[in-house]
């Protein structure tokens, strides 16, 4: 629904889409091939070309061998440093967002296994594989640096997204000094790698000085320009489509090295080319969430409240970029703490460059906290919740700003009773199921911050009753293409059927990254101001025209519904939108739309997204394999669009979550910095058959501050919480915590054998 | 990939004719194969490609009481066939235990005995590896092997033979039929596997343009169907390898244990039969007291290769479960986890 003029957030009906458990709009495409994903694409006369990676992490090339390569039957070139011309902007420098520093054959050296050496192009993606085979390469090899006790240590102006690497605020001394007790723990997370289920790819083709990319993107309104830089052409020579992403996680909203060489070897050969990652190729050039070392200590004092909060993340990163996970910053906005102090040290490892990976950060650092917060309870003599609940944080401890909006004890409300969350034992061990299984409950606080990116839209209202609307936004499974439709109509006071809707273009206005969880509230946001900006001309048009039975109605409160507008306060008083174009002999009224978030609200309050997650895990009393059996969480983000997909945003994060806590690691040999798990077989995530029952529930939540329409994000979200819950809930289970991630089956027996020692 | 022939003979004599040049490879599921020639790790000349040898699709019980089992049959179909479900049912659950059900319908069996190590330094065409070339030196034995051998390596291979399947197989004696240049010859699966020497790697002992043609489970074997499991223990509940895996089938009479069979999966570079074990319960009573000594024995030789020693104490500890849930008794029904820790339905038969 369109209402105008516009009122303040909490007022906003948004009409009779949003709300809406909508089915996927781009569901029955994808069901039936038709999506066209960027590698699906084959324009005339393509090309394919693949890359040669180093085998060696670091050092360089001193010889290199095409000869075999270009012998083989199809391949038509093999770029290599020597035959690669430069690009126009350095490759190390960094002119847009969201930029890494990236390899393109520009030098000799080797910085990572995995990084390209040269790229083969032939006829067929077969000839290129078997080409890129056997380029034989000689190196001057350096010992590989990988782990914190071998890399170089280093201290960093920044982590994450341009966030400073310490803070601290109260007096942490001083709260020590009055503490009763305190809780610390030392725990390593592994380097995980985003593996996308569609790996990275490019379709280029060149015309002339114009550029015509297939990428899947998630920020395509950065890539533009960004391509543009490396290539020396203008940005408006530029188009990138990326309709559909088979997942992006973080590393998609970045250009990388490979993705640039395809569209140099299409620019060399003046032909269409296509390159695709393989598999194991997704474990180097295009980034992964850093290992981290972290230390988390609380002091609580004799009432069992916290007093200081300490967490210190020593965090990993390549030897030649700087980007590092924000893990100590994760709890700085979490639990009421008096004192904090949180510091980032960095270490050097030999392998690709680091970058954001679903919940940057806080996924990282709450795996930790978490298990603090119940180590914390247990030496408070308090259940978990209870505890979380007598350290709720009234306000952000960090700067003490009120949060916008936080319905957090209703979702420990509502999950505990799902969960069912009583007569928990508070001692490990106590519980077995008729099997004998060890059975364990855990709780972890799920939290994300709620930024909001300046998105762009445009919608267009035609004479015959259509419309049209648009941005350049980014479906990478999530589900933009359904609810961002669903605000684009909501905006136009139409029904979602009867509108035209287009992502994933550059020609389109810009709807800024998909990412941060911030997706929906700022191209949702542009989309619906753009529909209200229509509906705010046709109202003028109205009342201006003494046919209109809206005449002279120009102080009031008109709303736009199913393609009619009328008064607030009278709604049999009204005419269709084709009524008002057609008198007024208008063929369509185009509206333009900003997402807003108002400056002062950012001032003044704090924004997150927050959660509880339940676990029930059981665990062999022998054997020590950990199955997660519940995993219930509920989750407060503001106005929810559409709840079947929040919902599955929602529960796969939980899922990314039992995965980090489980499974996931990125292991790479340590003299040669080589990936040793590389594909799916080695690299695990979770099964169906590890996810019996998982269930994310939504809690309501009023948000009047965050946006105009007030609302959060819900993709990451559900990671955090997860982590620390699981852990919590092994612990209760057999009594055992482990040094780090994911928690094995070894380290559970040592820890177990120890415990009975 | 390299480039390579591709052939589809008709029938076991061209299909050995084809496998016999040098540089030829059997392709049967193609599941490990593929894999391996994607990776660089295998590079043959020629594919002779078995799919369409009808007389490998058939599961034919025989006159004896033995049950033979065709070198193709796909290991979901032997899985769900009625007659492994009723006398080998450990089979089953082994079979049903292993890889993912898109995997399950194109491996072979043939292909399962045949597939080869999953050391990560073998996959990777750029390490030492004496399973790429003799000689070459073995990377994992100062890498990351957590995952390897604690018996019947040595310095040559640390690698574990993967299977699930092979290791019932292993435990009741199964035989192997190969056909080949040679003539046909059938051996135990024991002596099918060769493991690793002071400079040779393991192995089977195919020579080239041998050929599997079938798996015989003789009908002795079947006194076991009343309790026998198979139980695996995995970093994730399904789509894993062993960590450490076994399988035991007892036959017990008047309260004793009047025959064993053992064998362990994802210790050694072949399914580990472990005879010392079947010896140390034959007579004894079923009970956790005789499945702990049983246990030790079979794990006295084992020594880590690696930052493995964990290995040790769980092997010991899966065959204690296996043995365990043996006397229990087959299940009625296959369970819904087949193989894990966390089956269900245990009601026994
Ligand atoms: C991701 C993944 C997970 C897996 N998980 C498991 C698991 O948990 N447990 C488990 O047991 N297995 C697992 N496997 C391995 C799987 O069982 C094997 O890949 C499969 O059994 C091989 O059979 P195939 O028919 O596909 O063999 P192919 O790949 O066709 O062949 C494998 C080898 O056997 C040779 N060969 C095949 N047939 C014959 C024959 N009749 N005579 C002589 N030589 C022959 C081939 O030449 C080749 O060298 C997994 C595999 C993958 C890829």
């Amino acid at each position: 629904m369109a209402d105008t003029p516009m009122v303040a957030a909490h007022h906003v009906r948004l009409g009779s889409n949003s709300g809406q458990s909508m089915t996927r709009k781009d569901g029955l495409a994808k069901v039936t091939g038709k999506a066209n994903y960027a590698a699906d694409n084959r324009p005339e006369g393509l090309l394919h070309a693949v890359f040669a990676g180093a085998s060696i992490a670091r050092g360089r090339v001193t010889l290199l061998d095409t000869k075999a390569a270009l012998a083989h039957p199809g391949v038509v070139h093999v770029m290599t440093p020597e035959n690669t011309p430069a690009l126009s902007q350095d490759p190390d420098e960094k002119t847009t967002p969201f930029t890494a520093r990236i390899d393109v054959l520009q030098h000799n050296d080797v910085r990572y296994a995995g990084q390209p050496i040269a790229v083969v192009v032939a006829e067929t993606l077969e000839a290129a594989i078997e080409g890129a085979r056997l380029i034989k390469a000689e190196y001057d090899e350096q010992p590989a640096r990988i782990g914190f006790d071998d890399g170089e240590a280093f201290t960093p102006e920044a982590v994450g997204i341009s966030t400073p690497p310490k803070f601290a605020t109260g007096d942490l001394e001083a709260q020590r000094k009055q503490a009763a007790s305190s809780v610390s723990v030392v725990v390593e997370t592994p380097l995980q790698y985003h593996n996308a289920m569609e790996p990275h790819a490019v379709v280029a083709a060149w015309d002339g000085d114009k550029l015509t990319v297939d990428m899947p993107n998630q920020a395509i309104g950065l890539a533009k320009p960004g391509i543009a830089n490396y290539f020396g052409i203008p940005a408006e020579n530029v188009t990138l489509r990326s309709p559909y992403l088979g997942g992006g996680f973080g590393s998609k909203a970045v250009l990388f090295g490979p993705q640039m060489l395809g569209i140099l070897a299409a620019r060399e050969l003046k032909r269409p080319v296509k390159l695709a990652l393989k598999r194991d190729q997704m474990f180097g050039p295009v980034q992964h969430r850093s290992a981290t070392r972290q230390t988390v200590r609380y002091d609580i004092d004799a009432d069992n409240r916290l007093l200081a909060f300490e967490h210190q993340a020593n965090v990993s990163t390549s030897s030649f970029d700087n980007w590092l996970d924000g893990a100590a910053n994760a709890g700085l906005s979490l639990y009421a703490t008096p004192a904090i102090s949180v510091a980032h040290s960095g270490t050097r490892f030999d392998t690709g460059t680091p970058g954001a990976m679903r919940a940057p950060g806080i996924a990282t650092g709450s795996a930790v906290i978490e298990c603090a917060i119940d180590m914390a309870a247990e030496k408070a003599g308090m259940d978990p919740l209870e505890f979380r609940l007598h350290n709720y944080a009234e306000k952000d401890h960090s700067n003490g700003k009120p949060y916008s909006a936080k319905a957090l004890r209703e979702c420990y409300e509502t999950a505990a009773n799902a969960f069912g969350w009583t007569d928990r034992p508070p001692k490990p061990g106590q519980m077995r199921d008729e099997d004998g299984l060890l059975t364990g409950w855990g709780m972890g606080t799920s939290i994300f911050h709620a930024p909001f990116f300046p998105a762009k839209a445009r919608a267009v209202l035609r004479k015959d009753g259509t419309a049209r609307a648009e941005t350049s936004g980014a479906d990478m499974g999530q589900g933009a293409w359904t609810a961002l439709w669903q605000m684009a109509a909501d905006g136009l006071g139409m029904a979602a059927d009867d509108i035209d809707f287009d992502i994933g273009h550059s020609d389109l206005p810009d709807g800024s990254v998909a990412g941060g969880s911030a997706h929906t509230a700022s191209a949702g946001g542009a989309l619906f101001a753009a529909g209200n900006d229509v509906i705010r001309q046709l109202a003028e048009i109205a009342t201006k025209d003494s046919d209109s039975p809206l005449f002279g109605a120009g102080n009031e409160r008109l709303i736009g519904e199913n393609g009619r507008l009328f008064k607030a306060s009278d709604p049999s008083v009204g005419e269709p939108y084709t009524a008002i174009l057609e008198r007024a002999g208008i063929d369509e009224i185009e509206g333009q739309g900003r997402g807003n978030r108002d400056k002062a609200s950012t001032e003044t309050y704090a924004m997150f997204s927050h959660g509880a997650v339940f676990a029930e895990v059981k665990v062999d009393p022998d054997l020590y394999q950990v199955r997660v059996t519940r995993l219930i969480g509920a989750f407060a983000a503001g106005r929810i669009i559409n709840p079947r997909l929040a919902k599955s945003q929602l529960t796969g994060g939980m899922i990314w979550g039992m995965s980090f806590a489980l499974h996931e690691e990125g292991v790479h040999d340590k003299r040669t910095g080589r990936p040793l798990n590389n594909d799916f077989a080695g690299y695990h995530i979770p099964v169906l058959a590890d996810v019996p029952h998982v269930e994310a529930l939504l809690v309501d939540e009023d948000d009047p501050h965050v946006n105009d329409l007030g609302v959060k994000g819900v993709g990451e979200l559900g990671i955090t919480g997860t982590v620390g819950a699981i852990a919590n809930a092994v612990w209760h289970a057999i009594g055992v915590r482990t040094p780090r991630y994911p928690i094995k089956i070894e380290d559970l027996l040592k820890g177990a054998e120890a415990l009975k020692a | 990939m390299n480039t390579f022939d591709y052939e589809r003979p008709e029938t076991v004599a061209d299909a050995i004719k084809a496998g016999s040049k040098p540089g030829a490879s059997y392709y049967a599921g193609g599941t490990n194969l593929l894999d391996l020639m994607k990776a660089g790790v295998r590079t043959p000349d020629s594919l002779v490609d078995i799919t369409r040898l009808d007389e490998l699709q058939r599961i034919e019980p025989q006159k004896d009481g033995s049950l033979r089992i065709g070198a193709m049959v796909r290991n979901s179909d032997l899985a769900r066939n009625d007659l492994i479900q009723k006398d080998f049912p450990a089979v089953a659950e082994a079979l049903l235990a292993g890889a993912s059900g898109q995997l399950r319908n194109a491996a072979t069996v043939g292909g399962n005995l045949m597939q080869q190590p999953r050391c990560a330094y073998f996959y990777d065409a750029h390490s030492a590896c004496n399973l790429h070339k003799a000689g070459q030196g073995c990377d994992a034995l100062e890498g990351v092997n957590g995952k390897h051998a604690v018996l019947g390596w040595t310095k040559t291979c640390i690698a574990v033979h993967p299977s699930d399947f092979c290791v019932p197989l292993a435990a009741l004696g199964a035989l192997v039929e190969v056909d080949g240049p040679d003539g046909s010859r059938q051996i135990s699966i024991d002596e099918f596997y060769r493991l690793p020497d002071a400079s040779t790697p393991p192995g089977s002992t195919l020579k080239q343009g041998e050929i599997i043609t079938a798996v015989t489970l003789p009908s002795d074997a079947k006194r076991f169907a009343a309790r026998a499991r198979y139980i695996k223990l995995r970093d994730r509940t399904s789509y894993a390898f062993a960590i450490v895996s076994a399988a035991a089938m007892l036959h017990i009479g008047d309260g004793r244990i009047k025959d064993a069979r053992i064998a362990l999966g994802g210790v050694a570079a072949k399914p580990w039969r472990a005879r010392e074990a079947e010896d140390a319960l034959n007579g004894a009573e079923a009970g956790e007291a005789a499945f702990r000594k049983a246990a030790d024995a079979a794990l006295a030789d084992a020594k880590p290769s690696g930052d493995n020693a964990h290995k040790i104490e769980l092997a010991k500890r899966i065959l204690i479960r296996a043995l365990k849930a043996a006397a229990d008794g087959t299940p009625a029904t296959m369970p819904d986890l087949p193989g894990s820790v966390f089956a269900t339905g245990k009601e026994a038969r």
